[in-house]
């Protein structure tokens, strides 16, 4: 098996109480790539910069291409980063922001100048250089961003929520762009977002983190059609997650099961499943289909009508069915 | 409000304001010319520049020229170390008494002079350190370090933390970023701060008076003409090169902060 590109054993980041990240074990392999994602306060930023060297773990070894990164400040790691506020440099022009890194390692201006304007070209911006910071928009910075860190030819490049400053259309074009530079460099990325629709789109395997954990990691159709525990079919898919005393009537041993949006129905009395009586909270029409929240024996449900079924009225006695196999059960707690 | 005229009583209150305060400027100006030097009378009964060679030719107002720029220059370089370091550390992490050490800083120019002064001369006496050129500086350095300070933690504050961690990781070591990211973001507020830092030392007089032994800056030279009077338009061609010196830093530092609200780091 090849050296990973990036191995966390048993990693801890602990502030005071405040448990960052905890006993994390995570294997990121060359040319992969690889996102972290989970809500604010999950610890995968924090994961992001134990990689980069801004921060050290308290406990546990990261290791960079088989090497152990202990101590190793961020200055003496193949390891580049986007920030999540591009971080430029106000006082330089656009060629000498793509270029600092060449600079400091002692390259001669014309040649860096001339790289430079070769990595603008590849983030589709040539001839900005004269350009200041200042004068670009967002999605330019990013772009900035994105050529300064690759001019270095990093052998992991990390984003953290590069495209959260965006507006969605920018965001979807940009994510399409990450993803085929990732294929046409072959670099490791390794990508930190909120966002489940960007981490599900872009990545080749997805960890979820929740309170400092990773709660399940695989490729984006595990996570979302086979998730693992309740948080991740709740964060990931937006699946209703069924409570036990449900569950036990429906499923018998199992003590978890999530059942997604789309696949459940509004029937008739006496077709649906037993037992469950809902009515409707609120609909909410959403152009291809109609979103309705259901209450369901005190605890909320969500089902996503297709259009041309017919829409129930707001307070309406319904009853909801699925088919046995969009049932997804977890036996976790 | 409507703001676009002003009534006649307004303005003329406004102009009155600005020359009380500025024709007395104006006065020791004219006075600096003048070809009578028993008494100030007015209007001068003819000018002349002879007085800017006499001046030339005084070697006391030499020595505290001299005695003050030298203070002033090395007070300032303290300051500018001392108040960067103390502006990075407050505004670049979190520790126990933060808050406390920021108001410690401060505190010297809140004080009246005549306390620091005071205190300062007890200070010395109880370390039986002898009033020399060094104990002016010292003295000077601690309203020095206040202004640096105050302008480069504003500064610091407005420059994003992630440009420090950008450079480090593009691979640039501690110095290298001090030297390419951190000092080009702060170098105008520092520039301003030495200015505004020289200015004020220069024409220091309280604090001097406590910490100074035999030597005379120029303050304080000024002073003791005014009370035993030698040619008198000397003292004027004096205070004319006091204001001047210090008036032009602190034109500079005006402009230099000027148009730099919006700088460093507000990437987004």
């Amino acid at each position: 098996m090849k050296t990973a590109a990036v191995r966390f054993k048993g990693v801890s980041r602990h502030y005071g109480p405040v448990r960052a990240v905890d006993e994390v074990d995570l294997s990121i392999a060359e040319g992969e790539f690889f996102a972290m994602l989970g809500p604010s306060g999950s610890g995968k930023t924090t994961c992001l910069r134990l990689i980069a060297g801004f921060d050290q773990p308290t406990a546990g070894e990261v290791t960079i291409f088989g090497e152990d990164a202990g101590g190793v400040p961020p200055y003496k790691r193949h390891v580049n980063t986007v920030f999540q506020d591009y971080a430029l440099f106000p006082h330089m022009n656009v060629l000498d922001n793509v270029a600092y890194g060449l600079m400091i390692a002692g390259m001669p201006k014309a040649e860096r100048h001339k790289q430079a304007e070769g990595a603008l070209e590849l983030v589709a911006l040539p001839g900005f250089g004269a350009r200041k910071p200042s004068e670009l928009s967002g999605g330019q910075r990013q772009r900035v961003a994105l050529a300064r860190a690759l001019i270095n030819e990093p052998r992991v490049l990390l984003l953290d929520e590069p495209l959260g400053a965006l507006d969605l259309k920018l965001r979807e074009q940009m994510q399409q762009e990450l993803k085929d530079l990732q294929r046409k460099l072959g670099i490791t990325f390794i990508f930190v977002t909120h966002d489940q629709g960007e981490a599900l789109s872009m990545a080749d395997r997805v960890a979820v983190f929740n309170d400092g954990k990773i709660v399940q990691v695989g490729k984006p159709e595990d996570v979302y059609y086979r998730p693992e525990v309740p948080f991740v079919a709740d964060f990931v898919g937006s699946s209703n997650v069924l409570p036990p005393h449900v569950v036990e009537k429906i499923a018998g041993n199992w003590t978890h099961a999530s059942v997604r949006p789309e696949a459940v129905s509004l029937v008739d009395a006496g077709l649906g499943v037993d037992g469950l009586h809902a009515t409707v909270h609120s609909t909410a029409f959403l152009g291809t289909a109609t979103r309705v929240s259901l209450d369901l024996d005190g605890f909320s449900m969500v089902a996503l009508l297709p259009k041309g079924t017919r829409i129930p009225e707001t307070g309406e006695q319904v009853h909801v069915k699925w088919s046995p196999e969009d049932l997804h059960l977890m036996d976790t707690a | 409000m409507r703001s676009d005229r002003a009534p006649l009583g307004l303005k003329i209150a406004a102009g009155a304001g600005l020359a009380f305060m500025h024709l007395p400027i104006v006065l020791i100006f004219v006075y600096a010319f003048t070809t009578e030097d028993k008494s100030y009378q007015w209007p001068p009964p003819g000018l002349t520049t002879k007085w800017l060679a006499v001046t030339w030719n005084r070697p006391d107002v030499w020595e505290a020229l001299s005695l003050s720029l030298r203070v002033a220059a090395i007070s300032t370089a303290i300051a500018l170390v001392l108040g960067t370091l103390c502006a990075a550390a407050v505004s670049r992490t979190k520790f126990f008494g933060r808050e406390a050490i920021s108001l410690m800083v401060i505190l010297p120019i809140a004080l009246p002079g005549i306390i620091t002064g005071i205190s300062l001369r007890s200070a010395f006496n109880l370390a039986d350190i002898p009033f020399s050129f060094w104990t002016i500086v010292l003295g000077h350095a601690t309203f020095c370090v206040v202004v640096v300070y105050n302008n480069a933690v504003a500064r610091f504050r407005r420059t994003s933390g992630s440009l420090i961690e950008a450079s480090m990781d593009l691979g640039a070591d501690g110095f290298q970023t001090f030297r390419h990211v951190i000092l080009p973001n702060i170098s105008t507020a520092l520039l301003a701060g030495g200015m505004l830092a020289f200015a004020l030392s220069f024409d220091e007089v309280i604090v001097t008076t406590f910490t100074a032994g035999q030597q005379q800056t120029l303050p304080i030279w000024m002073l003791e003409e005014l009370v035993r009077p030698r040619e008198r338009p000397v003292t004027n061609v004096v205070a004319m090169m006091v204001a001047l010196v210090t008036l032009l830093p602190i034109l500079g530092a005006y402009y230099l902060t000027r148009g730099t609200d919006t700088v460093a780091g507000q990437g987004k």
